[in-house]
């Protein structure tokens, strides 16, 4: 009988891929997105609208994750987008072997931004790095401002958070005041992004906030040399 | 069920760090996970003992050590113990913290069986 002392991170093997992965990004000078939300939320409608307010000044690609299906794939590529679906069969979440397979069907040299749509669910994607450079979570206004109290996870990691359907906040009981005071508590750097993706509304500053981080990223690649 | 992926991790390095050492099998497993982690005990318990089975470590205990978030406040520099709601320093009111423990998701030790 013997004491083993590991010290060891459970997710160690999980971290070390997601660090490879980041390290092709930044060499690329690619900024990766993760974006997280429950089922329904608005999340490929609010890639579609992240799409149109950038695809002018950025090479854009999304890799799909869902538990079945390809139907969120094909609607992006019918805007002419390049898209990756993964399906994990079951799987709540998705973790970074999974992202560097999807990675390896994509052209990073000719890409500036990649939008990871996780699987719907607001618990289980919240513990799995993927190397990307922000995660971003979106809540839509029919969920109800309580959701920060019961998923207080997700709100913490997320460096921004879109409320989404704020063209529905006449028909639904949600106070705006508290669910901005809620999730200032839980994650005081957050920032708060309220916008309609499917009417548009509201999109411009999201879209401004997430240009001004691809453009770090790429300054950095620049500046390393990595970039021609 | 993330906690399914979560046990898995933690027995492949439990196996791999018996094997190195040469030993037969595991008969603990100790691990440290933080309460602001989105993992729960009782579904981390029971995807453990679904995986065990077939494994060196099939008769192993899983022993898991809950740890409290604890932070310190960066204007007025008091410690003090938290959940996920109520962070805000006792002390001054202050949100500014930096978080001393309750993340944790971590293998402490194993024990193994020549």
């Amino acid at each position: 009988m013997a004491t083993i002392n590991m010290g060891k991170p459970i997710l160690d093997k999980n971290d070390r891929l997601a660090a490879e992965n980041r390290a092709a990004f930044d060499a690329a000078g690619v900024f990766v997105l993760d974006l997280m939300a429950s089922p329904g939320a608005g999340k490929t409608s609010t890639i579609l609208a992240t799409i149109a307010a950038l695809r002018e000044r950025y090479r854009i690609a999304v890799i799909e994750g869902d538990v079945a299906s390809k139907v969120d794939a094909e609607k992006i590529k019918a805007h002419g987008i390049p898209a990756v679906q993964i399906n994990t069969g079951g799987a709540c979440h998705l973790e970074a072997d999974v992202i560097a397979r999807a990675v390896g069907q994509l052209d990073l040299d000719g890409l500036d931004l990649i939008i990871v749509e996780n699987v719907g669910n607001l618990i289980c994607p919240t513990e799995f790095y993927l190397g990307e450079h922000a995660k971003v979570m979106i809540l839509s206004v029919p969920e109800g401002h309580d959701k920060p109290y019961k998923y207080p996870q997700i709100f913490q990691i997320s460096e921004a958070v879109i409320l989404n359907k704020i063209d529905t906040l006449p028909v639904f009981d949600f106070n705006e005041d508290e669910f901005r005071s809620v999730v200032s508590s839980l994650n005081p750097t957050a920032e708060v992004f309220a916008l309609s993706a499917t009417a548009g509304t509201g999109v411009a500053p999201w879209a401004a906030w997430l240009a001004g981080r691809i453009e770090d990223v790429r300054a950095a690649a620049l500046s390393s040399g990595g970039l021609k | 069920m993330h906690e399914m992926g979560i046990a898995q991790g933690i027995l492949d390095a439990s196996v791999e760090a018996a094997l190195e050492q040469g030993a037969t099998g595991i008969s603990a497993i100790h691990v440290s996970i933080g309460d602001l982690t989105a993992v729960a005990e009782f579904a981390l318990q029971f995807a453990f003992e679904a995986l065990q089975a077939g494994t060196m470590a099939e008769d192993a205990a899983f022993v898991v050590t809950t740890v409290p978030a604890r932070s310190r406040c960066r204007e007025c520099g008091h410690e003090y113990g938290h959940d996920s709601f109520q962070m805000s320093c006792p002390e001054c009111g202050s949100l500014c913290l930096d978080l001393l423990q309750g993340r944790e998701l971590q293998i402490d030790s194993i024990e193994t069986v020549e």
